[in-house]
């Protein structure tokens, strides 16, 4: 009996840890929101943000995009011509890009690439005493170091999103067409007759949600850092972590309401 | 004027403060000394309340500033300069970044004072036309002294120094014992001086303080510690390992 009640023991506490890491997040969210309102706004720290977030991204999320439009339209094409629909391969990579794959893949990328930067980055900063020396000059934090991360995060990821959409239907039309010998007519025809205005339009508003969750996570996790240079790896770590699963959880709602 | 009212602080199961008292008198140096790892950074951390004491009171101009919402804090720490053990430099900034950033943030100046006020902040520290290095390319005694430039920026009315000459040669801890000493006269300040270097300590401090076992165990002017016979300042002044300061 003791095993059995240590182990709900653990369960309990380790979801009271969770419930309570979500709601400092949102006090951390509402903190946010509130100094974003407040002028004057650090335009120089936030263009450096979007530079940092959304320029120098380009690269990975255009290979992704790319290399997922066609391996999609390769896949389909197997499935499709089982039922001589081969036509219809350019409307689903179209539509799985724009409505899933787009937002999803280029916000996993960008927490790796930028979430993790954030975690790191402030991390250090609170186990070197920055962020105090920060709060001593009388310069509020979460308005020198977050606000801008979190606007360059949700401007930036739907902008990456455009990219990854664009060049994966792309992708998916050089296998689809030259490779596989789809007509090129046909292939674009179909993608605008199933895809709506409305499918990218709710794409890009899933995009710029996932990209306020991996700024505010990878924020957040760097700026509750404690313990010197492993504490700074902790953090960076379970930023990736807990705003990789966070974005493929709030997908699935998301999905459920919009579409 | 800054007081000090029974403060207790504990990490865990760790008691690091244990009722300290300790009144800071205005316009004159104090220095805090007392055993490496004993308290001495997290007391000054609970001076401009970057820390919260688990019990007790700081009043900062009869102001008790435990309780202080933000913006009020805000205000209040307008007062303070603080120097970090480590610096703590903003290194994403170029050293002239970091020593305009207090001017920045809480002044109106223009541009063209800030620079003047920069370039005499860091000649005064004997670095004189480094602004435009990255705090990475200096070392260890030169951040500190960067981080005492921008410390005392603005003139603030009172300054922090955690350590301000650890890790400076002899004729650079000279310099900067006199810079402390010419700014505290020359503006009025009161500072607070945490020092492990007993020579330092002597000429800089108004008054000097002792932290042991996380209370302050002796107070007074550099005369009355000099000729003080508790144990504890004995020993800690003679540098012995024999002694109530044990080494484990
Ligand atoms: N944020 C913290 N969390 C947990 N423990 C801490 C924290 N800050 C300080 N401590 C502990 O409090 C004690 C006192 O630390 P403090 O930095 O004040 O020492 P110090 O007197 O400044 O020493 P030194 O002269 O070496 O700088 C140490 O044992 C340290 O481990
Ligand atoms: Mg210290």
């Amino acid at each position: 009996m003791n095993r059995a009640s240590t182990a709900i023991d653990n369960l309990g506490r380790s979801v009271l840890r969770n419930v309570e890491e979500m709601g400092r997040i949102l006090l951390l969210f509402i903190s946010v929101l509130s100094w974003m309102i407040r002028p004057p706004l650090k335009l120089r720290l936030i263009f450096k943000q979007m530079e940092f977030v959304g320029v120098k991204s380009i690269f990975v999320v255009v290979l992704t995009g790319i290399f997922t439009g066609m391996v999609m339209a390769l896949q389909g094409y197997h499935g499709f011509r089982m039922f001589s629909a081969e036509s219809l391969v350019g409307s689903t990579v179209a539509l799985g890009m724009t409505r899933e794959l787009g937002p999803v893949l280029t916000s996993l990328m960008v927490t790796a690439r930028a979430g993790s930067a954030m975690a790191a980055e402030l991390g250090t900063m609170r186990v070197t005493e920055q962020i105090d020396a920060l709060s001593v000059m009388a310069a509020n934090p979460v308005k020198h170091l977050i606000v801008p991360r979190v606007i360059a995060g949700v401007l930036m990821v739907p902008v990456l999103t455009i990219v990854a959409d664009f060049v994966g239907i792309l992708g998916g039309y050089f296998v689809g067409v030259p490779v596989l010998g789809i007509n090129s007519g046909i292939f674009v025809k179909n993608i605008t007759r199933y895809v709506d205005l409305d499918d990218i339009y709710n794409g890009l508003i899933k995009a710029a949600i996932f990209g306020l969750i991996l700024s505010l996570i990878g924020c957040y996790k760097g700026f509750n850092t404690s313990g010197g240079a492993e504490g700074v790896g902790k953090a960076t770590t379970e930023a990736v972590v807990l705003a990789s699963i966070s974005i493929l959880i709030s997908d699935y709602f998301l999905t459920a309401i919009m579409f | 004027m800054i007081k000090i009212v029974d403060l207790h602080k504990s990490f865990g199961k760790q008691k690091v403060l244990d009722g300290v008292n300790l009144e800071i008198e205005e316009g004159k140096t104090t220095v805090i000394i007392g055993r490496s790892g004993g308290g001495k950074s997290v007391l000054l951390k609970h001076i401009i309340r970057l820390l919260k004491p688990d019990s007790g009171h700081v009043l900062v101009d009869g102001t008790d500033i435990t309780k202080l919402n933000d913006k009020d804090l805000n205000e209040i720490r307008k007062k303070f300069g603080v120097l970090f053990q480590g610096a703590a430099l903003f290194d994403s900034m170029t050293v002239g970044e970091n020593v305009a950033f207090p001017l920045k943030e809480q002044t109106k100046m223009k541009d063209s004072e800030i620079r003047k006020i920069v370039a005499d902040r860091l000649r005064a520290v004997g670095l004189t036309g480094i602004e435009e290095k990255m705090p990475s390319e200096l070392s260890g005694g030169m951040r500190k002294r960067v981080g005492l430039a921008r410390a005392i920026a603005m003139h603030p009315e009172i300054v922090l120094f955690d350590e301000p000459t650890t890790g400076l040669d002899p004729i650079m801890t000279e310099a900067i014992d006199n810079l402390i000493i010419d700014t505290q006269k020359n503006f009025n300040l009161t500072s607070i001086v945490i020092s492990h270097d007993v020579e330092s300590i002597f000429k800089v401090g108004h008054k000097i303080a002792m932290l042991h076992e996380g209370k302050i165990v002796e107070y007074g002017t550099p005369e009355e510690i000099r000729e003080s016979r508790n144990p504890v300042l004995v020993q800690f002044l003679s540098g012995s390992t024999e002694g109530p300061i044990k080494i484990i």
